[in-house]
């Protein structure tokens, strides 16, 4: 397998993989000297179409602490404004010799063209309501942490993850319902109808705009940021009335079992979506999603350049 | 069913000699347990390495810490192969200071150990290494040489030694397999 | 002037016939001159030209993707003897002496007969009318007004259009897009499929809601309203509503979205991305149906070259637009003949005289009879193959059909008298 461009490209084993590796790379970040050789050599190029300070920084560390020779290109609005097509800016950093480009991009399938048309591999690093693979990798990494906590073996089947919030314009839920189908967990997705996604029945999980119900199952809650000028666009009233119906509130937040685990990819918007109570709890994961991050980039990128340029694999 | 191409050298009793006299000359040479920290390079070396560790605490007691030592990342041909599997790498206590004894199955080119050399930098500036392994086979392919050997075994490049361990195999042996002509 | 026989073809009504071409009329094959050039004509059917209600032929402005006389070469290798050249080139068509620019070129370098449509709104900016009445006073004698890649969305312009062009038989031919339905980010039919890809939805509604809006405006105003490229089920129950109440209504259908389908988009590729969007296939059965009963009356192509440079960008950036004209005779047969579901005097109605007179183009749309315009194209209707977007007339390549195996009926094309096109010359 080539890149990585979409959580469905993963099976359960290498999944797995990468999780497990991901541990191990996980301790680097206690040693005193953070490098491994493994990507010696490599050329790494994070390409942001859009910007993304938390994503880039993780990819750059990652891929620096595995020895791989890494570069920032800031390509936001670049071509476009040139004249100059996506195509050939991905073909002419291609043709320097790259072995790897991590992409970001405000458009959705933006990543899966830039692949058909280089010959390194690439990794979705977000696309824009698309998806988000490496992320959906680190919270399940958290995730899975926070399941060892409580004592169990860390298997997400069964395990009940309701995901609130602007499911819409969210390409962290597409990706998290993907990996968890092939985990075993069973998703249930909690918005505003206004916030769902065309034809989300169709994605085997439960859909609920009943947060309060969905909360007294849940072993995860994973909430997602909504954005204020979603209220602009008619997809709910205000703020409050959203954070009344769909917000991680200090009430609902003291209802909550302390073993249920609270994630956010962020950045948060206290107040609106989650509760600093909710936010800061000793079982809030969102700390450990961040500092998964680099591990779990780490973990991919070793699986993808760390072998021959033939059998990048994961 | 025997494979008429493998050939047993060694069985549990022979490991368990063997062992016994290395981890007597690990004591001998560092005069004691003290400062000792033996790493296990993944997968053998790992259970080669508590052994030992067993053997000299039942000699001396007191416990000697043993870790994992993955060199996986740290391969140079890396880039020859599909993407390997990564061990584990557990170090129990801080290397700085200490004599590490790095323990493998098989002792064959050197490059797993000029690997873990690099590995060990990363994690800090032990006091001395020392290289124990349960067979020496020859074919060096860098200077490097063992302290402590259990069995020197001449082979050919053609053939191949296959150490099997309880703890990960069911059961104790040293073998030599001859590579079938194709 | 050159002469023509053309011996042993069919007619669409069945019929055999040698057909003589003389100064640009068909004449007694008695009469065909001694030096007459022949083609055998044997199990070809003979149709009259076709002739396309909607084409972008980019000049001027767009030279690099597409030009009056590579565009209307394309026209001619698809059988077509007369082409609607859209208005929103750069400069826009919306004043005489840009109406009368594109048809000198067409009349100097074209390969068919070129008939600019004029802009409705000033610039395509849905703000004040254009100069219809010059326009159509013009050379170019415009009767086609189409803002078409922008919708008309203010509904009092709208109605003065309709009014406004009554005097001189106008037609106000109109994109169908709700604005705010689909706006900017819509670039895929709404369906599971762009929930997935994570496209912006582009709903079957935003159209038809148009549509029901324009019929009633049109009949308000007693006035003529096309319909440009029904895409539809919604909107085809509309216009076979309005056509019942006798409202002056027309609509054509492209060949795209006859045949294509919304799940093309899975993988992102942008030759695949047009306006309105590629549907599913209960709305694609539902305009097949409506054309076959003349509810969708033409089909127009909506053919759309476009530069790679405008193609090669992410799916929601890149401009919309797919070409049409070389394959689309092949693509109604394959849909319309091929299934039963039409005859060929139908397709004749549907391709060449609905069109013609959609647009008061009285050369067009003819019997092939004598005394009328020589505009003709010879069928073989078994004929077929893999569609190379690289061996295509066009200068962009933005063609949906590359890999697809399509009916390649036209052996030659032949318009006002002229061979436009013969297969292996």
């Amino acid at each position: 397998m080539k890149g990585l461009l979409s959580a469905a490209d993963l099976n359960a084993h290498e999944i797995e993989s990468i999780l497990d590796v991901a541990e191990e790379m996980h301790t680097i970040q206690q040693r005193p000297v953070k490098k491994l050789p493994a990507l010696r050599g490599r050329t790494i190029v994070n390409l942001f179409f859009e910007d993304s300070t938390r994503t880039r920084t993780s990819f750059e560390i990652a891929g620096k602490w595995l020895s791989a020779d890494t570069i920032n290109v800031s390509a936001k609005g670049s071509s476009v404004s040139k004249g100059e097509s996506m195509r050939d800016t991905m073909m002419t950093l291609d043709s320097m010799g790259v072995d790897a480009f991590v992409i970001r991009h405000s458009s959705s399938g933006a990543v899966a063209q830039a692949a058909s048309w280089v010959k390194a591999q690439c990794i979705n690093a977000g696309d824009g309501q698309h998806e988000h693979p490496t992320q959906a990798l680190l919270d399940a990494f958290a995730m899975r942490q926070h399941f060892r906590t409580l004592g169990e073996g860390g298997s997400f089947a069964g395990k009940r993850i309701a995901i609130v919030g602007d499911l819409l314009h969210s390409r962290v839920v597409r990706s998290n319902v993907l990996l968890q189908r092939t985990l075993g967990g069973k998703v249930t997705l909690v918005a505003p109808p206004t916030l769902l996604p065309m034809g989300v029945d169709t994605w085997g999980c439960e859909v609920s705009s009943d947060f309060d119900a969905v909360l007294d199952e849940a072993d995860i809650v994973m909430m997602l940021r909504v954005q204020r000028e979603r209220m602009s666009g008619g997809f709910f009233p205000t703020a409050r009335e959203y954070a009344a119906s769909y917000g991680l509130t200090e009430e609902r937040f003291a209802r909550l079992s302390p073993t249920v685990g609270i994630c956010h990819p962020g950045p948060m918007n206290r107040g609106v979506e989650i509760s600093s109570a909710a936010a800061d709890a000793i079982n809030s994961l969102v700390l450990d999603q961040v500092s998964a991050g680099v591990a779990v980039r780490m973990s991919v990128l070793y699986h993808l350049l760390g072998g021959a340029d033939e059998e990048g694999q994961l | 069913m025997t494979d008429p191409s493998t050939h047993t050298i060694w069985g549990s009793a022979e490991i368990s000699r063997a062992l016994t006299r290395m981890a007597h000359e690990i004591l001998e040479s560092n005069g004691g347990t003290s400062g000792l920290l033996l790493l296990g390079i993944p997968t053998r070396g790992v259970p080669l390495a508590r052994r030992l560790a067993r053997i000299m605490a039942d000699t001396e007691g007191g416990a000697v810490p043993v870790g994992e030592l993955d060199i996986t990342m740290y391969r140079d041909d890396l880039r020859n192969n599909p993407t390997r599997r990564v061990g584990r790498t557990v170090v129990p206590t801080p290397i700085d200071g200490r004599t590490v004894v790095l323990v493998d199955d098989v002792l064959y080119s050197g490059r797993t150990i000029a690997a873990a050399f690099d590995a060990l930098r990363d994690l800090g500036r032990p006091k001395a290494v020392r290289l124990a392994v349960l067979v020496d086979r020859g074919h060096r392919e860098l200077p490097i040489r063992a302290d402590y050997v259990g069995k020197d075994l001449p082979t050919s490049t053609s053939e191949k030694v296959r150490v099997r361990l309880t703890e990960l195999d069911g059961s104790d042996e040293v073998a030599v397999q001859r590579e079938e002509a194709r | 002037m050159s002469s023509l026989l053309i011996t042993g073809a069919t007619l669409a009504d069945g019929t055999h016939a040698d057909l003589a071409v003389v100064d640009g009329l068909f004449v007694d094959p008695a009469e065909a001159p001694q030096g007459a050039t022949r083609i055998d004509a044997d199990g070809l059917l003979a149709l009259p030209g076709l002739v396309d209600s909607h084409t972008h032929l980019r000049e001027p402005g767009r030279e690099d993707a597409e030009t009056i006389a590579s565009g209307t070469l394309a026209a001619a290798r698809g059988g077509y003897t007369c082409v609607h050249a859209m208005a929103n080139t750069d400069p826009v068509t919306d004043t005489a002496e840009a109406a009368e620019f594109v048809a000198d070129l067409g009349r100097r370098q074209g390969h068919c007969e070129v008939r600019p449509v004029g802009a409705i709104t000033k610039g395509l900016a849905g703000e004040e009318l254009a100069e219809l009445g010059l326009m159509a006073k013009s050379s170019a004698g415009v009767r086609v007004f189409s803002d078409d890649g922008r919708c008309v969305s203010d509904p009092l312009l709208m109605r003065r259009a309709l009014t406004y062009v009554l005097p001189f038989d106008g037609v106000i031919a109109q994109h169908n897009q709700d604005a705010r339905l689909a706006g900017p980010g819509a670039c895929a039919h709404e369906s599971e499929l762009s929930g997935r890809l994570g496209l912006g939805g582009w709903p079957a509604v935003a159209e038809s809601i148009i549509v029901a809006r324009d019929v009633q405006l049109a009949e308000l105003c007693k006035s003529r309203l096309h319909v440009c490229h029904v895409s539809t089920a919604e909107s085809v129950e509309v216009i076979r509503w309005a056509k019942k109440r006798g409202i002056r209504v027309t609509a054509e259908a492209t060949p795209h979205h006859l045949l294509l389908d919304t799940s093309l988009l899975e993988h992102y590729d942008t030759t695949f991305k047009v306006n309105p969007p590629l549907r599913t296939n209960e709305h694609i059965e539902a305009v097949r149906e409506a054309l076959a009963d003349g509810t969708i009356d033409m089909v127009g192509t909506d053919h759309a070259p476009h530069a790679p440079q405008d193609k090669d960008h992410p799916f929601d950036v890149a401009l919309p637009g797919m070409l049409g004209l070389e394959q689309a005779l092949g693509v109604v047969m394959d849909v319309m003949i091929n299934t039963g579901r039409m005859d060929w005097a139908t397709l004749v109605q549907r391709m060449s005289v609905a069109p013609a007179a959609y647009g008061r183009v009285a050369s067009q749309g003819r019997p092939i009879a004598v005394g009328e315009p020589a505009n003709l194209v010879l069928v073989d209707p078994s004929a077929r193959g893999v569609v190379d977007r690289a061996q295509g007339a066009s200068i962009a390549k933005n063609n949906p059909y590359h890999g697809r195996n399509l009916p390649d009926p036209v052996i030659a094309t032949v318009w006002a008298g002229r061979v436009t096109y013969q297969r292996g010359t």
